[in-house]
């Protein structure tokens, strides 16, 4: 499976916000988002989840557009991992992930068995499956993260869009995370995140997007598209980049 | 999760027997006895006339059966309207939609309207005042306001603008005939519902309730928030109308038979929250049961509290403002 973004402009009323977009992420791939705050991430991700409108360009899955798809086609193609976050009402973990299945099941009609068995697998895979019974509210922000990603999982989705999944977490968590994309993009998914660590960008990433001020600035495999000058350029910070051993790199910001 | 579906199996068989007791209980209980013993007779031939068939078929049965409707479908629209609103706090009666069916209704006693249109002025006065909170809400919220608060204040606004509307009626009714009708309706109870009323209200009653507890599982992705909601394949503005009219649908009948009767579904869902969990699966239908048990027993007591019957209205404003004081601590603390 293929998402093309061809050239898409997009913002809120008449003001755009992102200009002239376009990359694309295939099956098995992680494609990472950088940029600084205010980039254009998030109206990014809007318009590729079919929340925005483009006013230019358009989204393709497998060369069709899908301006005009369904929620529930969108959502059987497209799953979405938002940061996590505190609903309002203390659900159980099974019944979070459950959420997912509201795609495949009837209006009126609730998840059955084959559902939960579903479910059940998504937390397994995440190595979560003793959370199922637990409060959601009660869990903490690497757990919960887990929890969404587990969602995203069940509704059976070919690619993921993960909005910044290790922010918020401490360094064990974020590593987690970071380990099971890898895992879920080695199964044939395709991953497309945002993040505010290029170092994650490396351990990752089989393409990284550089945005600044709602443009791509670069965009290749990380070696290419992460250099000192681009990094720069996008956080406006002194930095350079050095060799870890075992041919990881890593970014050193300077300070003074 | 065997385990805790059979509790929830247990708990729900627990709420029926209870239900089904206070039912009985509350068809025994008052000043002229119609032992158990008598029912089979009276049951058997529905066109008795002596005493004890008329009250227990005239009176005592259309009563019951409408505090068990009443409670059961305000506390199911409350649940689905915290649902739908993301907002713990939030019920018909907080958000004015009980003032705009009020003032409807009041201006079709005033007009001399029949039960029924009536309750057709009620609907449309609730759906006015909820699709009014709605925009002026969401407006506020777009606006930087805090979204919860937000909703609250413009539905206690609404709710004073139903209020005002409502004393407008009242003074200018008939001091002899019609300010009575109006005056006696509007503080909530079911002493005078006959069984030509209960007829009326409870198609619409039922006509609203059933959707929403068909919904049940939706409104768990809905009160995920509206992104996240069409993320998950749903779409949210359908679901969000059907709740809406169903809820306006329950406040208009509800309003017509027995007047404002306060604070049930705001109290109910959040017992039945604490009973069976925060799944709307298991949270609508217990609601049900809850909201009917309670009201049934506020009943009961309003009827034998005094030698002068006391306005239901009245004493689930007494019970329900305590408890949810108590609830609303409750959570600070939990949070804290």
């Amino acid at each position: 499976m293929n998402l093309s973004v061809e050239h898409v402009t997009a913002g809120y009323g008449s003001k755009p916000v992102i200009f002239d977009i376009s990359m694309a992420l295939a099956s098995g791939e992680v494609l990472c988002l950088l940029g600084a705050n205010g980039s254009g991430k998030t109206t990014l991700f809007k318009a590729i989840l079919g929340l925005l409108k483009p006013s230019a360009g358009r989204i393709c899955v497998d060369g069709e557009d899908i301006a005009h798809w369904s929620r529930q086609r969108l959502a059987k193609t497209l799953g979405y991992v938002p940061q996590a976050h505190t609903p309002p009402f203390a659900f159980r973990v099974l019944d979070v992930v459950l959420m997912a299945r509201s795609v495949h099941t009837g209006v009126f009609s609730s998840p059955g068995k084959r559902d939960i068995v579903i479910a059940e697998e998504a937390l397994e895979r995440l190595s979560i499956a003793r959370l199922a019974g637990e409060l959601y509210t009660e869990l903490s922000g690497g757990e919960r993260q887990l929890v969404l990603i587990a969602r995203a999982l069940a509704q059976q989705a070919q690619m993921l869009v993960l909005d910044e999944p290790t922010s918020n977490l401490d360094f064990g968590n974020q590593m987690r995370v970071l380990r099971h994309v890898n895992e879920l993009a080695q199964s044939g998914l395709g991953l497309l995140m945002t993040t505010h660590f290029p170092d994650f960008a490396f351990r990752c990433a089989s393409q990284v997007a550089l945005m600044k001020q709602g443009r791509i600035l670069a965009l290749d495999r990380p070696e290419v598209t992460l250099t000192q000058a681009s990094l720069e350029a996008a956080y406006e910070t002194p930095l350079r980049i050095a060799e870890a051993g075992l041919g990881m790199r890593v970014v050193v910001p300077k300070l003074n | 999760m065997p385990a805790r579906a059979s509790r929830t199996g247990w708990i729900f068989a627990a709420l029926w027997a209870a239900l089904v007791a206070l039912t009985i209980g509350s068809l025994l209980f008052g000043r002229y006895s119609v032992p158990l013993q008598s029912w089979w007779g009276i049951l058997s031939d529905p066109d008795s006339t002596g005493l004890p068939g008329i009250v227990l078929m005239q009176v005592r049965l259309p009563r019951v059966l409408a505090a068990l409707l009443i409670g059961g479908a305000l506390s199911v629209s409350g649940a689905a309207f915290q649902g739908l609103f993301r907002n713990p706090m939030a019920s018909p009666d907080i958000l004015g939609a009980y003032a705009g069916a009020g003032f409807g209704a009041s201006l079709g006693i005033l007009l001399g309207f029949s039960i029924v249109g009536i309750q057709l002025l009620g609907l449309v006065g609730g759906l006015a005042a909820m699709l009014l909170v709605w925009t002026l809400g969401s407006t506020a919220t777009r606006m930087g306001g805090d979204p919860t608060l937000t909703l609250i204040l413009v539905g206690i606004i609404m709710r004073e603008a139903g209020m005002a509307l409502i004393r407008l009626t009242e003074y200018v009714a008939d001091p002899h005939g019609k300010l009575a009708a109006i005056t006696f309706w509007l503080v909530g109870g079911l002493a005078a519902v006959t069984p030509h009323d209960l007829q009326f209200a409870a198609i619409p009653i039922l006509v609203g309730v059933i959707p929403l507890l068909l919904l049940r599982w939706r409104l768990n992705v809905l009160s995920f928030g509206e992104e996240e909601a069409k993320a998950l394949g749903v779409n949210p503005w359908r679901i969000r109308i059907v709740i809406i009219v169903c809820s306006a649908l329950i406040s208009a009948a509800v309003v017509s038979i027995a007047g404002m009767i306060m604070w049930v579904g705001l109290v109910i869902p959040h017992l039945a929250r604490m009973v069976v969990g925060a799944n709307h699966k298991a949270l609508l239908p217990a609601s049900f049961l809850i909201g009917s048990i309670y009201l049934l027993l506020v009943d009961d007591c309003a009827r034998g509290l005094f030698a002068l019957e006391v306005p239901l209205g009245i004493l689930t404003s007494l019970v329900g403002v305590p408890f949810f004081l108590y609830l609303v601590f409750r959570t600070r603390m939990a949070r804290a």
